[in-house]
C-alpha cells in the first residue's frame, strides 16, 4: 500500500479525487447551510443537496447500489418526511429567529474540538493509504447482493422485523387518543381541537 | 484516491451534525443533523469497505452490508422520531426541545411559562 501511495502525491490529484473534491465541498457547504440557517423549510431543502451530493460522492468511491439506495431512501422519503413534520407542526415560512438555542457557543466550540481531533487523527492515520479504483467497481449490485445474501440473511431478514415494528409502532404514536376517554386535561395543554386536527 | 480525501470529508460532515445536534432549538431540526451524522458514518463505512476489497483477499463486504443496515434503520429512525414529535407537538403544542424540560433536575421552581403543568403530564401519558 505504501508503495502505491508513494506514487500517488496529495499534490498532483487524479480526476477522481477533483471530482471527489469539489462534489465534497458543495455537500459540506449545504450541510453546513443546513444546521445554520433560520429557515426550517431551506434546511430541508439544502439537506436535499448534502444527501445527494454523498451519493454522488458513492458513485465516484464505485459503490453504485449505495448511491442509488442512497437516492431512493434519504432523498425520496426521509426529506420528504422531514419536510411533512415540519408542515404539520406548523413551522413558520420565513426566516424564525428562534432556530438555534442559547448553547450555540457552546456547540460551536465542541464541534470545532472535534473536528479538529478528528481530521487531526484520521489525515494523521491514513496519510498514505491508496484506494484502488481501477478494475471492476467493488459495489455494483451483483457483488452487493451476493454479499448481502450469502453472508448477511439472518441480519437482513432482522431487520425486516424492524422495519416492521417501526411501523407498527409510528402508526400507534401517530394515532389520536381513544375518543371513548377524553382527557380532561388535553384541551388546555394542546390548543384548540382544530389545531389537534390539523396535527393528526 | 487517497483515503484521508473521504475520511476527513466524513469527519467534517460529522461534526456539522454534533453542531446541528447541539445548537439547534426545533425538534426536527435536530432529526437532520442526526441524518448528516449517520450518512458522514455511511460514507465512512463505503470508502473502507472500496479500500479492504481491493487490499484483503476475502472480505465479506461488511461495509457496505452495515451501510445498507443503517441506512433502513435511519429510516425506521426517522419515522419513529417524527411520530414522537407529532404527539408532543399535540399535546405540548410546540416542538421547541428547549420547553421540554419536564424531567430536568434542580428546577424546583419552573420560570418556564406554559410547560409542565400536571395536566399535559396527564394528557401524554393518555395519548
Amino acid at each position: 500500500m505504501s508503495l502505491a501511495a508513494a506514487q500517488h502525491g496529495f499534490l498532483s490529484p487524479t480526476g477522481v479525487e477533483i471530482a471527489f473534491l469539489l462534489v465534497g465541498l458543495v455537500t459540506l457547504g449545504a450541510a453546513l447551510v443546513t444546521v445554520t440557517t433560520r429557515q426550517l423549510v431551506h434546511a430541508a431543502l439544502w439537506l436535499v443537496v448534502a444527501l445527494g451530493g454523498l451519493a454522488v460522492e458513492y458513485l465516484l468511491l464505485t459503490a453504485e447500489f449505495i448511491a442509488w439506495v442512497q437516492v431512493l431512501i434519504y432523498v425520496g422519503s426521509v426529506v420528504v418526511l422531514l419536510l411533512f413534520g415540519l408542515m404539520l407542526t406548523r413551522a413558520p415560512i420565513g426566516r424564525s429567529p428562534d432556530a438555534d438555542s442559547g448553547n450555540r457557543w457552546a456547540a460551536l466550540t465542541v464541534a470545532v474540538a472535534a473536528a479538529a481531533a478528528l481530521v487531526w487523527v484520521v489525515v494523521d492515520a491514513f496519510r498514505s493509504t491508496w484506494i484502488d479504483l481501477d478494475g471492476p467497481a467493488a459495489g455494483t449490485t451483483r457483488v452487493t447482493g451476493q454479499s448481502l445474501f450469502q453472508n448477511w440473511v439472518l441480519p437482513f431478514e432482522a431487520l425486516s422485523v424492524l422495519l416492521l415494528a417501526a411501523l407498527v409502532g409510528a402508526i400507534v404514536l401517530s394515532r389520536k387518543a381513544a375518543a371513548a376517554d377524553p382527557p380532561p386535561g388535553a384541551a388546555p395543554a394542546a390548543g384548540t381541537p382544530g389545531e389537534k386536527e390539523g396535527a393528526r | 484516491m487517497h483515503l484521508a480525501y473521504p475520511a476527513v470529508l466524513s469527519a467534517l460532515l460529522f461534526c456539522t451534525g454534533l453542531y446541528g445536534v447541539l445548537a439547534r432549538r426545533n425538534a426536527i431540526l435536530v432529526l437532520m443533523s442526526v441524518e448528516l451524522m449517520l450518512n458522514a458514518v455511511n460514507l465512512n463505512l463505503v470508502a473502507f469497505d472500496v479500500w479492504l476489497s481491493r487490499a484483503a483477499q476475502e472480505t465479506l463486504h461488511s461495509g457496505q452490508a452495515l451501510t445498507l443496515f443503517t441506512i433502513a434503520i435511519a429510516a425506521a429512525e426517522i419515522g419513529i422520531g417524527l411520530a414522537i414529535v407529532l404527539a408532543v407537538y399535540r399535546n405540548r403544542g410546540t416542538s421547541d426541545i428547549d420547553r421540554l424540560r419536564d424531567t430536568a433536575e434542580g428546577h424546583g421552581d419552573d420560570t418556564d411559562p406554559g410547560t409542565d403543568t400536571p395536566a399535559a403530564e396527564k394528557a401524554e401519558a393518555t395519548a
